[in-house]
């Protein structure tokens, strides 16, 4: 907070590009960005939550470097200047995986090297980084980073907690004893289509809630 | 001939890069919405995936992989590239998408008229990057193989967006619930779609 007199660090305008992303303009159910690998790392909650945290890491670090060099960017190759940023901030996430993570470097298989194309970082680095200073660029990808884990984030517990009985691996349906009461794990939410399915549901949610975001069409 | 034909109704039914792998839901998202320029799109990811996919399979073989520069000489065989892997196949890529481009607007103006907006859009299209990866993931033997992956992923791929196109035109003569119009319906359809695809699962010829 040494610079507060001209413009604090955490302002209210700071703070809002921080907390829009989690809700009005999220990344995943309204501004459709970065579906492609959000889906298939979500049947269970840990690689979901890695995943959750590298994206964020990704976008944020990569909205600081091209918002700190954006005036010496020709606009002509900017795509892949881009892109060799968002490569060399995936390729540091991706080995740091495989050497403190490794089992969760496996699951997650190609979906590391996948966050190069998602479309979050793309789409922010355009729309924001490009025409704006750095620290801004930095809270706006975290924001977004954070609305994209957490939507990461709540369809996996449902399909871990649905589907494998389980929460972060602790085994909760076996511990309630509803297993003896003839439960039984739904063996269909383990499979992909059902990330879909859960995605559109918390779309119909999150849009009757909040009726400014329903499309006329 | 067999195995080639396995790997090609594989890559279109099985491994469909959509319904099973989600890769480039964005544009699927986006551009399904009437038939006409989902088959542009579509044929644009078939096009670049026949280009990238074999270049890409040659670039990890004979620069990459762990000895793969021993061609060089001899004091390069324990060369490990691997690490690099991203950033050069998402380079060749964006190279090639270029230069696709480049070429068809030279030589056919009425098809990049066509495909033109849609070429710029497929360099960060996650089916690509994410078809290269498999095919290093997947390790197959030679070129041909990895060109017929390619091609199948890509009209696996065209073979969804269509699809939807045409089930999104439909749709919009029926009733919709009001939050789920638009975004959320269609993903429910892409689940239900992805549903009816995994009967494929297992189907070996």
């Amino acid at each position: 907070m040494n610079n507060q007199e001209k413009e604090p660090m955490f302002s209210a305008k700071n703070l809002k590009l921080f907390t829009a992303p989690l809700g009005k303009e999220n990344p995943i159910t309204v501004q459709v960005l970065g579906i492609c690998s959000a889906l298939a790392v979500t049947v269970k909650l840990k690689p979901a939550i890695v995943m959750a945290l590298s994206v964020m890491i990704v976008t944020a670090v990569s909205n600081l470097v091209i918002a700190a060099i954006r005036q010496y960017i020709p606009d002509r190759i900017r795509i892949i200047v881009q892109l060799v940023v968002i490569a060399t901030m995936v390729i540091l996430v991706d080995q740091f995986l495989k050497a403190y993570v490794f089992d969760v470097s496996k699951q997650l298989s190609v979906f590391v090297g996948l966050i190069i194309t998602n479309c979050i970082l793309m789409g922010r680095l355009e729309a924001f980084a490009m025409g704006n200073k750095p620290w801004p660029s930095f809270i706006d990808g975290l924001g977004n980073g954070a609305g994209y884990g957490m939507i990461l984030v709540i369809v996996a517990f449902f399909r871990e907690f649905l589907g494998s009985g389980t929460i972060y691996g602790y085994p909760v349906m076996q511990k309630l004893g509803v297993y003896s009461a003839g439960y039984e794990n739904n063996g269909m939410i383990i499979l992909p289509p059902m990330a879909l399915i859960f995605v559109g549901l918390i779309i119909w949610l999150q849009r009757s809630r909040n009726k400014s975001l329903i499309e006329n069409k | 001939m067999e195995n080639l034909l396995n790997i090609f109704i594989k890559s279109i039914f099985v491994d469909n890069m959509i319904f099973a792998f989600f890769l480039g839901m964005c544009s699927f998202l986006a551009v399904s919405k009437t038939v006409k320029t989902s088959i542009g799109l579509g044929i644009a990811v078939v096009f670049v995936l026949l280009i990238t996919i074999p270049v890409n399979f040659m670039v990890e073989k004979y620069v990459l992989k762990k000895g793969a520069l021993i061609w060089l000489g001899e004091g390069f065989a324990d060369v490990d590239l691997s690490f690099l892997t991203f950033m050069v196949f998402i380079a060749v890529i964006a190279a090639i998408v270029q230069l696709v481009e480049m070429v068809i607007e030279k030589f056919s103006p009425a098809l990049y008229n066509s495909l033109g907006i849609f070429l710029p859009l497929i360099a960060v299209n996650c089916a690509i990057l994410g078809a290269a990866l498999f095919m290093q993931e997947r390790e197959y033997e030679n070129v041909i193989e990895a060109t017929v992956f390619g091609v199948g992923s890509g009209i696996g791929w065209m073979f969804a967006i269509v699809s939807l196109a045409a089930i999104r035109e439909k749709l919009r003569y029926s009733n919709v619930p009001d939050p789920l119009k638009g975004l959320g319906i269609t993903f429910i359809l892409t689940g239900l779609m992805a549903i009816a695809f995994m009967g494929f699962m297992g189907i070996k010829l």
